[in-house]
């Protein structure tokens, strides 16, 4: 039985980070799991929309709730922001007395109405805990032995616990545990469960990029070869910004960043090409190099 | 059981750089760290500093670093510790100055607690506002989202990340003290608007990431982050929307409203187009994300169904947007 959900993408993936996309629909499939998109699901406001108004932001979600309801299915997200925030509206529905019955009345005007019985996991949780690591070490065909991974969370993925109820956000270990499935040796470093400064970096951007800078900077420090993340946001504000950020705390950073589905793509012999790995401003061909070279010599055999 | 403390160590008078010093004890049942450390200085090492006074989670004066997040020593169970870390490191509030081994220096902490005009302001209330009655105020009065819980124990300063690399920020702590005044029903409008446009400046309101760290760590559940984000939404309310934080949030809101999703190509539009230092340095990156396919089509047809995200723009959305903006 494939595990089947509804794909969220979220902005981010059908916008400036095409290739999170791309690699997720090109690794879905060998770890068993099928998605429906969810094509005419809005944003989910970012937790952007709803410092001016939260109603707006639940019934934005209640509504993307309600069309993977009409699925049967659970929602994927790939996004940790959009994981956060799709989290806590959904629990806010759910539990709040009077509160799904007041937003469906907006929705009501559309005939849509959500009955509250989707839950909404992100692609590392499914990976961890409905594939399994077991089925996703029998996928791995190179495995990213000699790396050494940062992992970084980013923020909406952890806090606040007791919305989310994964990981433990002082020790998270979904995405080490990830990594060393895949082959790699995670790096440990105070700044995996810190902010990318994302959410200010248009306005803000001195503050933003020292954040960026100073979770890469450990991370180099503790001898990464490259980071890995659940979030686009995170990815935009580490890879777009990492000169700016690498300048802020006076370092040549050099450090490539994968999303989540890309580094599960190389390790289970997705086509580089097809993780979209391209798209990004600092270059990964040094991960690239290792994969074809170990690809390479497994083909004689 | 005998665990090993690994304690950060300062002396200023003696000492260059921080060092970790480990010191074993047996621990028993329902021992908290506080409990442990006062042991280890009155049986171990007297020249180990800590504050604390209360040992009820009351004072705020134990605040500190365990295994790498902030909390009290006097409500932190050892063996909980031990059980969810494997270890027991302790060391000194981040984000504040150390006078000595694991005692910070609070006085910025204060400092930024004054800044924000802690007290209610002598500005009389209007007739108007003041035919509303005086409204019965009770501690923890609901209206104040239990932000009067605070204890200033400084853990959420010491966890906050903007803080970390801009010490100027006002800080969750402070912050959530002015969210309080500005819910009192005894505050003029006028004295609220005053409050409102101190706390848009830089340094204020603004710079928060909202990564939810203070949220987390808070002893009391005072959610800082929260307090944060209620006063930008009074901000907006007062017509305080001309900040680059303002204009993220309206700007964000009529994306969404007119194409359904986020479009990164119009946010800088929405942003930074009234500065002109700021267009020019956003524009190379722009450049080099388009080169790699990482400028989405700013002209791309708005998602399926949008007349329905429009319908819950139109029938709630009043706060998201700028007064005499037309809205599809």
């Amino acid at each position: 039985m494939p595990l089947k959900y509804a794909l969220y993408p979220g902005c981010a993936a059908k916008g400036a980070t095409p290739e999170l996309h791309q690699s997720t629909m090109a690794i879905i499939g060998r770890l068993g799991i099928e998605v429906v998109e969810l094509t005419a699901a809005s944003c989910c406001g970012a937790g952007v929309i709803s410092e001016a108004d939260p109603d707006v932001a639940l019934a934005l979600n209640a509504r993307t709730f309600a069309q993977a309801e009409e699925l049967g299915l659970d929602v994927m997200t790939i996004c940790g922001t959009c994981q956060g925030v799709m989290g806590a509206a959904n629990k806010r529905l759910k539990t709040e007395p009077g509160l799904l019955e007041r937003i469906n009345q907006v929705l009501a005007r559309d005939g849509i109405a959500y009955r509250g019985t989707v839950q909404v996991k992100h692609l590392l949780w499914i990976v961890v805990r409905e594939v399994g690591l077991h089925r996703l070490g029998q996928q791995v065909r190179i495995p990213m032995q000699d790396f050494r991974i940062a992992p970084f969370y980013g923020c909406y993925i952890l806090r606040p616990s007791w919305d989310l109820g994964f990981d433990d956000p002082e020790n998270p270990t979904s995405l080490e545990k990830v990594i060393k499935t895949v082959g790699g040796e995670p790096v440990a470093y105070a700044g995996r469960t810190k902010c990318c400064g994302f959410p200010i970096i248009l306005e803000k951007e001195a503050i933003a990029v020292a954040m960026a800078g100073t979770n890469m900077k450990e991370a180099k420090d503790e001898g990464a070869d490259f980071m890995v993340t659940p979030c686009p946001l995170c990815h935009m504000s580490l890879d777009i910004y990492q000169d700016r950020a690498g300048r802020a705390v006076k370092a040549q950073l050099d450090l490539p960043i994968l999303h989540l589905p890309q580094l599960l793509g190389l390790a289970m012999g997705v086509p580089p090409k097809d993780l979209g790995v391209s798209r990004h401003l600092v270059p990964v061909d040094s991960i690239i190099r290792v994969v074809e070279k170990r690809r390479a010599e497994q083909k004689p055999a | 059981m005998r665990l090993t403390f690994a304690i950060t160590r300062l002396n200023p008078e003696t000492d260059t750089h921080r060092h970790e010093e480990e010191y074993r004890l047996e621990v028993g049942r329902g021992m908290t760290v506080l409990d442990a450390l006062i042991r280890i200085k009155n049986e171990q090492d007297g020249t180990l500093s800590l504050r604390y006074s209360c040992r009820s989670a009351i004072c705020g004066s134990c605040a500190m670093e365990i295994n790498g997040e902030e909390k009290l020593a006097c409500r932190t169970s050892v063996r909980k510790e031990w059980e969810r870390h494997g270890q027991i490191v302790v060391a000194p509030l981040r984000n504040l100055p150390v006078i000595k081994d694991l005692v910070v220096d609070m006085s910025s902490f204060w400092g930024k607690i004054q800044g924000v005009t802690p007290w209610l302001s002598t500005v009389p209330r209007t007739e108007a506002e003041q035919g509303a009655g005086l409204l019965a105020l009770l501690p923890g009065s609901y209206q104040f989202h239990n932000v009067d819980a605070c204890i200033m124990c400084g853990a959420c300063v010491a966890a906050c990340t903007t803080h970390e690399v801009s010490k100027g920020f006002l800080g969750p702590a402070a912050l959530a003290k002015a969210d309080r005044f500005l819910a009192d029903p005894r505050e003029s409008a006028a004295s609220k608007r005053m409050r409102l446009t101190e706390l848009d400046k830089e340094n204020g309101i603004w710079d928060c990431v909202r990564c939810n760290f203070c949220v987390q760590v808070c002893p009391k559940d005072v959610k800082p982050m929260e307090a944060i984000i209620r006063l930008r939404r009074a901000a907006l309310g007062a017509g305080l929307v001309s900040s680059g934080g303002a204009r993220h949030i309206t700007g964000f809101a009529d994306i969404v409203e007119r194409h359904g999703r986020l479009n990164e190509a119009l946010m800088p539009l929405k942003i930074v187009r009234f500065n002109l230092r700021r267009m020019l340095s956003v524009i190379p990156l722009g450049l080099r994300m388009l080169m790699k396919g990482k400028v989405p089509n700013p002209f791309a047809h708005p998602i399926a169904g949008i007349g329905q995200v429009r319908a819950i723009f139109n029938a709630l959305g009043g706060a998201t947007r700028l007064p005499g903006r037309n809205h599809p």
